[in-house]
């Protein structure tokens, strides 16, 4: 395999919210569960909640209606309102994943653009560390969720109406 | 050579996301690809050509064809999976972010 190394081992994503910035980072870190999509957790029960706690060492966790718990992130940085770095304690089969050094990271920045206008900066890195066998992932990628786009565009035209 | 060897760039074609897809299903060959989409076949040899490029598919030879399949190494699904995934996220955290901050004012 010669490809791989050339590839980029992370993605970035960026947007604009016309919110101040310590809304923002209140909405994306406390109030994660207000929009995170609410099928998107690996509980076999069905999703009560989502939990970030926030400091350093805590956890972002999904709680089962049934009580059970998954803890699937720590928090490696919380610097309100400019920073937030998480991991991603999931591994490419949708399961817990308690090697740390088999796990990637996210770091958001929220920076001010005006009173009312924050920049979020997205970068979830070192995917390579997730290691081979991804065949979960391929699933999802090849299932109609993975691509489509239509619940959140449903999502989207509800609230604006 | 970066730019093309990137697996997001090259599903960013909607022809090539039509063809990853459909190996995510299976391994097919070019004929078998070329037959259910609306482009010609040295098309769809060229697209494949690109998403082996980016490390999203791989090839062997099965018989007198060869058979195409998404890469079980490579990361390039991964990055395409994790993109869409935060691109919706954030789309969705806006409308959450700006909904709830016209609520507090």
């Amino acid at each position: 395999m010669t490809a791989p190394q050339m590839l980029d081992t992370s993605v970035r994503t960026e947007i604009t919210v016309e919110a101040p910035i310590e809304h923002a980072f209140k909405v994306f870190t406390e109030d994660i569960g207000t929009w995170w999509d609410p099928t998107h957790h690996i509980l076999q029960a069905e999703l009560q909640e989502m939990v970030f706690e926030p400091f350093v060492g805590g956890n972002i966790y999904d709680r089962g209606v049934d009580g059970s718990e998954c803890r699937w992130s720590r928090v490696l940085a919380y610097e309100p309102p400019h920073r937030v770095v998480f991991s991603w304690d999931i591994n490419t089969s949708w399961e817990l994943e308690p090697d740390h050094d088999k796990t990637s990271t996210i770091e958001v920045r929220f920076s001010s653009q005006s009173a009312d206008r924050t920049l979020v900066e997205l970068e979830h890195r070192d995917l390579d560390r997730h290691g081979e066998g991804w065949e979960g992932m391929r699933d999802a990628v090849g299932s109609p969720n993975g691509w489509n786009l239509a619940h959140f565009a449903e999502v989207a035209a509800k609230h604006q109406s | 050579m970066a730019y093309e060897a990137d697996g997001l760039a090259a599903l960013a074609d909607p022809t090539r996301r039509e063809i990853f897809e459909r190996l995510a299903d299976g391994p097919h060959a070019v004929g078998e690809l070329a037959r259910g989409l609306p482009v010609s076949r040295p098309a769809v040899s060229q697209h494949l050509k690109v998403l082996k490029a980016a490390g999203l598919v791989t090839d062997r030879p099965d018989g007198t064809r060869r058979l195409y399949q998404v890469d079980p190494e490579g990361i390039g699904a991964l990055r395409a999976y994790l993109d869409r995934f935060w691109n919706q996220s954030l789309a969705a955290f806006k409308m959450a972010a700006e909904r709830s901050s016209k609520e507090v004012r």
